[in-house]
């Protein structure tokens, strides 16, 4: 069925993939660069901006925040989103379609105007440059992501089991944790899996709420890459691409990526 | 089995309400009570260093209206958004016209390639812009081979922004072309063939028409994007091209004017809304 593609279009999406990967594919050869500026391609080649990255404390630093914070910011999302799916989808109280849509509608809202909006309100409740301050950042838009997963992961998942369950003598609760939970698995591990990829890159929002002692590494690589533009942010970017990809892996392997991110 | 039920109600209401007051708080706290005291401080007055004024005020609404300096910004941010949106649909469609056809077995891999860059952090593949724009970046340096004497300024003004941001917002328009794209039937594009259509006449007079829905949804995801993007302008911009995002984060953290930055924020969203008319508009006309 290949032959229905005719060869213009076959040469134009050549040209249209290679201008949509080269940003992301040119920091991997930069990484290795051994100039003291931005130079691609590089005159000679080397680990230094890797060395740099492990000894500069402050980059060092922030990666270990970014890590638990997505990990604090992973947890508490599924522990706020899945009683909410689940009361949307089983329990159908009145509204429940307004309480999704109020409860996505975060993520039509521009980052920008939200960090700025969560600034004024966390400057008064001295909430800035804390962990918690930005863990409720990141949740305003993980919340919406975890919610959508879990309540088609809901939705999906066949109710006359647990009814079956349930007449033959099983509690609310042990129905929940034996029958619905194990079901929506793969759901919950979509979800947790994105929520940790959306906390770790979360730049805007964070840039407004963070401090000189707690700030993340999307935000210190933004920070540098204000004033200058050498090597070690394509050092640091190698390193969290193959985070994520290794991420996206473990998903890819246990749910099948299509019907994980599949909405 | 119904006296039951009702007998359960309250107890039902009871746990759905429990079940639902964390995720209720959290969007109290962190999106609707700071999303309507961004409006509110709209109509404040700003004091000097970072402090807000309680009382009423239409000054700041005057001040944009009158001031030619946000008319300006307005507009620029309005236009380079429209040009990206253009652009990106452009560069997509291609692309999202060939996964639509393509069954071969390469198919998860193409669609794959195409999603991964949303799951790459905006900072880095602004910074991958950088080192191909960049003076000594890629292109001048191949510029520089075919003997082009001094680099062409890519980067720290609007064409580095207009190249950056279409690349970043392409994932988006093709997933948004390719839910629309299941209108297009190949029996449609064969009838028009077999009826002597030429194939552009039936490019034009077939395809666009039946793709038209995802057409006007990827543009509006995209403009609306465009429009609000912040790490990409900045950092292509190089500070020097002013948009509505770098302005609002200006106003907001360097000269601590947030009454300012509140406005020029909800002035974003009323031309989210416009955008959002449009687009509704043109959905009804397609049918």
């Amino acid at each position: 069925m290949e032959n229905n593609i005719r060869w213009p279009l076959k040469v134009a999406v050549a040209i249209l993939l290679l201008f949509l990967l080269v940003p992301v594919l040119i920091v991997i050869p930069l990484s290795f660069s051994n100039e003291n500026t931005l130079r691609f391609p590089p005159s000679s080649w080397s680990l230094r901006w890797y060395g740099e990255f492990l000894a500069d404390q402050r980059m060092l630093g922030a990666f270990r925040v970014s890590l638990v914070m997505a990990a604090l910011v992973t947890s508490a999302t599924l522990l706020i989103a899945l009683p909410a799916a689940y009361v949307i989808v089983r329990l159908k109280t009145a509204g429940s379609e307004f309480l999704y849509n109020l409860f996505t509608s975060p993520l039509l809202l521009p980052t920008i105007v939200l960090g700025l909006a969560i600034l004024i309100i966390f400057a008064s409740a001295g909430l800035l440059g804390t962990y918690t301050g930005i863990a409720l950042g990141h949740l305003v838009l993980t919340l919406p992501y975890a919610l959508r997963i879990l309540v088609t992961a809901l939705g999906g998942a066949p109710i006359i089991i647990e009814e079956a369950a349930a007449s033959l003598g099983a509690r609310p609760f042990t129905v929940f944790r034996r029958i619905t939970l194990p079901t929506i698995a793969p759901g919950l591990f979509s979800a947790g899996a994105l929520s940790f990829l959306v906390s770790f890159d979360e730049v805007v929002i964070t840039l407004f709420l963070a401090g000189p002692r707690v700030t993340t590494l999307p935000v210190e690589m933004f920070r540098r890459l204000d004033t200058r533009s050498d090597p070690m942010i394509a050092a640091i970017s190698v390193l969290t691409i193959s985070m994520t990809l290794l991420v996206v892996l473990i998903v890819h392997r246990s749910v099948g990526l299509t019907k994980s991110f599949g909405r | 089995m119904a006296a039951v039920d009702a007998q359960n109600q309250p107890r039902r209401l009871g746990l759905a309400i429990a079940l639902l007051a964390p995720i209720t708080l959290v969007n109290l706290i962190v999106f609707i009570y700071p999303i309507i005291n961004l409006l509110r401080i709209s109509f404040n007055v700003a004091l000097p260093g970072g402090g807000i004024g309680p009382e009423f005020t239409w000054e700041n609404w005057v001040k944009l209206a009158e001031d030619s300096y946000y008319l300006e910004i307005v507009l620029r941010s309005v236009g380079v958004s429209l040009l990206i949106t253009f652009l990106t649909l452009l560069c997509s469609y291609p692309i999202a016209l060939f996964l639509h056809r393509y069954e071969g077995s390469w198919r998860t891999f193409f669609f794959v390639l195409v999603v991964s860059p949303l799951l790459t952090s905006a900072v880095v593949r602004t910074y991958g812009w950088v080192a191909v724009l960049a003076d000594a970046g890629l292109i001048n340096n191949v510029l520089s081979f075919f003997g082009a004497k001094s680099p062409t300024r890519l980067l720290y003004n609007a064409t580095g922004i207009i190249i950056g941001l279409t690349e970043i917002l392409m994932p988006y328009m093709i997933l948004s072309l390719l839910a629309g794209f299941g209108r297009l039937d190949p029996r449609c594009e064969e009838a028009a063939l077999t009826l002597g259509a030429r194939p552009f006449q039936k490019f034009w007079r077939i395809v666009v028409p039946l793709t038209a829905p995802g057409i006007a949804l990827g543009c509006l995801l995209c403009f609306v994007l465009a429009l609000s993007s912040f790490i990409t302008p900045r950092i292509l911009g190089g500070g020097r091209v002013f948009l509505l995002a770098t302005e609002i984060y200006d106003q907001a953290v360097v000269t601590l004017n947030w009454p300012a930055a509140g406005t020029l924020s909800i002035l974003v969203l009323a031309i989210f809304g416009a955008a959002l008319v449009v687009y509704t508009r043109a959905l009804r006309s397609f049918d």
